[in-house]
C-alpha cells in the first residue's frame, strides 16, 4: 500500500476476484441479470437488491478500474447513492471544492465561485478516482444477500425468448445459458450486447484527441478547478488541472488530432508537458496516462424488448461537464423502481418504455451540453476560433461575456418535463421545480433529531402534505393514509412548520421543515402536497389533497390503468 | 444618456453561442468576415442609439489593441 494512501484505504486497482466454478448447471431462471460491473451495473444492482429482488451481475473481467477516469461525481449522484447506502463513503472520501479559474493566454480572465446554496445534505460535486467509486460500490454489492458477482462471465450470444433473455456466457470452464427475465446491459461504451443484437450508436465524433495524465505529488495548489485556453506552456491547446484525493493531480492536455496516441503516452513525452505546467523543480509521480477521443452519441433507443442499455452503453458524451459517470448512475435510479414493479407483477412492461423515453430526453439535453463545450473548448473554423478567444478577451471585464465561456456546464439531473408519468398541474408551481424534476432536499427534524428530507424518499413513492399552519382532521388523515395500502406502495409524510412540531398527530409519519425551507422550495402554501417518485423525481402535486387524485395520479405514474371516478 | 449593457442579457447564453457560430457553418473565412461585418451594421441598426453605439464601438476596439 502506498504510504499517501489514507489510513484504512485498500489499493483498489489492485484486487482482483476469484471466478467462483458452479457446482451444478445454472438452471435458474433469474429476475434480472445485469451485465457490467462497473459504476452503473454496480448502482444498479444495489437498486434492484434493495427492492428485495434477486440479481446476478456478470463481468468478464477480474478487476475494478484501473486509472482514475471518471473523477467528479454531481450531487445527484450522490443523493442516489445515499439511497443505495454508500453516499456517506463517497464524501468522506472524496474532495469537494467551490472555486473554478479560467486562463487565457497567460491571464485569469474568470474566477467563479460554485458555493453551493445552504441546506442541501450534498455538495454541488466531489472529486474521486473511479477505483474508489467502484470499490465503495462493489464492497455494498458483495455484501447484498440478494446480489451474486460472477466474475470472468463474458456474455458472447443473446437471445430474446417470449418471456425472458438466453444469455450465452463462457467462462473458464467452458460456457453455460443463463436465463433472466430482464436484461440490463451497463457493458460501457463498446457495449458487446449492442453489436449482439445488431444495434449501434450514433451520432458525432469530435476530431481531437486528449492526454490524460493522473499525477501524485505534494502540491501547496488550492483545491480548484483550473482551465487553461491556449496557455504560454502548452500554446494552441487547453489544459485542465483538477484535484483528487491522495495528493493526485488531473492534468488534461488537449494534443490535436495529429497527435501520435502511440508516441504520446510514453513518459519522455509526457513529463515534459507537465513539467512546462508545474516548473522544473516540482517532483511528481505519474500515476496514470492516458489518450483519448470521444464521440457524442446515443443508441436511437434504450429498450430492446426484455434488453435495457444503461450508462455508456447506451449514451456517450465528452468529459467536459462531468456528464458520463453521472448520467448512467441517473439511468440506474430511474429503471430501479420500473423494474422492480414491474418484475412483481404490479405494474404493466409499458412502465419500461417510460425508462427509455426519459433517459433518452436526458441523454440528448447531456449531448446538446457537452458538444457545446467541446466546441468551445476546440472551435472547429478559423472564424469559430476568433469567436471564442474574443469572447475570452471580453470575459475579463464584462459579464455577457463571462456568462459565454464554456469550459464544461455543472452536471444538472434532467427534468422529466415531458413524460407521460406525470399528470399535469392544475395550479400555479411556478416557485417550484418543473413537473418531472428532482424533488428539492432541505434540513428537518424527526423526533428532535436533524436529518435530511431527500433521506425519507427512500425508494418508494411519497405523498409529501404540507401542514404550515393546520394539520387536517383525523378523517381526511385517515383517507389519506389509505391511499398506503395500494400494492403500488406509498408512504405518506406530513411536512410539519416548527410551530405544529408538538402537535404531530399519532401513527403518522412526520418532519419537521424546521427552517421552512421545503415549504419555500416546494412553493407549497397550507394544504399542498407532492407525489414523488421512487426516483425522488415530482410525479404530480396540488394546492389541496384530494385522495381520488391521488390515487389515478399513482396510477399513471406506474403506467396502471385508470380507476373511473364515482 | 443611455449606457451600453454589459451585463448578461441572454436567456440562455448557450443556445446564442451555438446559433452563431451555427450561422457561420460552412462558410469560407472571407465569406465569414463579411457576414459578420452585415451583422453588425444590421443590429446597429436595431438599436439605432448613437450614443450606445459609440460606447460598443470603443469597448471593442479596445479588446483589439489590448490583444497580444
Amino acid at each position: 500500500m502506498d504510504e499517501e494512501q489514507g489510513v484504512g484505504d485498500i489499493d483498489y486497482q489492485a484486487l482482483e476476484f476469484d471466478y467462483a466454478p458452479r457446482s451444478a448447471p445454472d438452471t435458474a431462471r433469474h429476475a434480472v441479470a445485469v451485465v457490467g460491473a462497473g459504476p452503473v451495473g454496480l448502482s444498479m444492482a444495489l437498486d434492484l437488491a434493495q427492492r428485495g429482488l434477486k440479481v446476478v451481475v456478470i463481468d468478464d473481467d477480474y478487476r475494478l478500474s484501473t486509472g482514475s477516469r471518471a473523477i467528479c461525481f454531481a450531487k445527484r449522484t450522490l443523493d442516489v447513492w445515499d439511497r443505495l447506502g454508500v453516499g456517506e463513503r463517497m464524501v468522506q472520501k472524496g474532495i469537494s471544492w467551490n472555486v473554478g479559474r479560467v486562463y487565457f493566454k497567460g491571464d485569469e480572465v474568470w474566477r467563479f465561485d460554485l458555493l453551493p446554496e445552504q441546506g442541501h445534505r450534498r455538495p454541488a460535486f466531489i472529486n474521486l478516482q473511479q477505483y474508489y467509486c467502484e470499490g465503495f460500490l462493489y464492497e455494498q454489492a458483495a455484501g447484498h444477500p440478494n446480489i451474486e458477482l460472477r466474475w470472468k462471465n463474458k456474455a458472447v450470444a443473446v437471445e430474446q425468448r417470449d418471456d425472458h433473455v438466453a444469455l450465452t456466457v463462457e467462462t473458464p470452464d467452458g460456457s453455460y445459458t443463463l436465463a433472466a427475465d430482464w436484461l440490463v446491459a451497463c457493458d460501457g461504451a463498446r457495449s458487446p450486447l449492442r453489436k449482439m443484437i445488431g444495434q449501434e450508436s450514433h451520432g458525432r465524433v469530435f476530431r481531437d484527441r486528449f492526454l490524460i495524465a493522473d499525477v501524485r505529488m505534494q502540491a501547496d495548489f488550492p483545491t480548484e478547478r483550473w482551465f487553461w485556453f491556449d496557455p504560454p506552456f502548452h500554446p494552441g491547446q487547453s489544459v485542465l488541472l483538477h484535484s483528487q484525493p491522495d495528493n493526485v493531480w488531473r492534468i488534461d492536455f488537449q494534443l490535436g488530432w495529429d497527435a501520435d496516441p502511440v508516441e504520446e503516452v510514453k513518459p519522455e513525452n509526457v513529463i515534459p508537458r507537465i513539467q512546462a505546467l508545474l516548473g522544473k523543480d516540482t517532483r511528481f509521480e505519474l500515476e496514470w496516462v492516458s489518450i483519448y477521443t470521444f464521440a457524442c452519441e446515443r443508441m436511437d433507443s434504450f429498450r430492446h424488448g426484455r434488453i435495457v442499455f444503461a450508462g455508456d452503453a447506451a449514451h456517450r458524451v465528452s468529459p467536459f461537464g462531468a456528464r458520463g459517470a453521472n448520467s448512467g448512475v441517473q439511468d440506474a435510479d430511474n429503471l430501479g423502481w420500473k423494474l422492480a414493479l414491474v418484475s412483481q407483477g404490479l405494474a404493466p412492461e409499458t412502465l419500461i418504455d417510460s425508462y427509455a423515453a426519459e433517459r433518452e430526453q436526458a441523454a440528448d439535453e447531456n449531448i446538446l451540453n457537452s458538444s457545446r463545450s467541446t466546441d468551445f473548448i476546440t472551435p472547429k473554423s478559423e472564424i469559430s476560433l476568433l469567436f471564442r478567444n474574443t469572447v475570452l478577451k471580453l470575459a475579463q471585464h464584462h459579464d455577457f461575456a463571462r456568462k459565454l465561456v464554456n469550459s464544461g456546464r455543472l452536471s444538472m439531473p434532467t427534468s422529466y418535463t415531458a413524460s407521460s408519468l406525470n399528470t399535469p398541474d392544475t395550479a400555479d408551481f411556478s416557485g417550484a421545480p418543473p413537473l418531472g424534476g428532482v424533488a428539492p432536499d432541505g434540513p428537518i427534524t424527526i423526533d428532535g433529531q436533524l436529518d435530511w428530507w431527500l433521506g425519507q424518499l427512500s425508494g418508494r413513492f411519497v405523498l409529501a402534505l404540507f401542514c404550515n399552519t393546520g394539520i387536517p382532521d383525523a378523517d381526511a388523515l385517515r383517507e389519506l393514509a389509505g391511499l398506503q395500502d395500494d400494492p403500488l406502495g406509498l408512504k405518506l409524510v406530513l411536512v410539519l412548520s416548527p410551530a405544529l412540531a408538538q402537535r404531530a398527530p399519532d401513527g403518522y409519519a412526520c418532519v419537521v421543515d424546521r427552517q421552512m425551507t421545503l415549504a419555500r422550495r416546494y412553493d407549497a402554501v397550507q394544504g399542498a402536497c407532492y407525489l414523488i417518485r421512487p426516483d425522488q423525481h415530482i410525479a404530480a402535486r396540488w394546492r389541496e389533497a384530494d385522495a381520488p387524485s391521488i390515487r389515478n395520479a399513482l396510477r399513471r405514474a406506474t403506467c396502471s390503468p385508470m380507476e373511473a371516478r364515482p | 444618456m443611455n449606457r451600453l449593457n454589459t451585463q448578461s442579457n441572454f436567456s440562455a447564453p448557450d443556445d446564442f453561442y451555438e446559433q452563431l457560430i451555427e450561422a457561420h457553418r460552412d462558410l469560407s473565412t472571407e465569406q465569414s468576415h463579411a457576414m459578420n461585418a452585415a451583422l453588425v451594421l444590421l443590429l446597429s441598426n436595431h438599436i439605432g442609439d448613437l450614443g450606445v453605439l459609440a460606447q460598443a464601438l470603443e469597448t471593442a476596439r479596445n479588446t483589439v489593441q489590448s490583444a497580444d
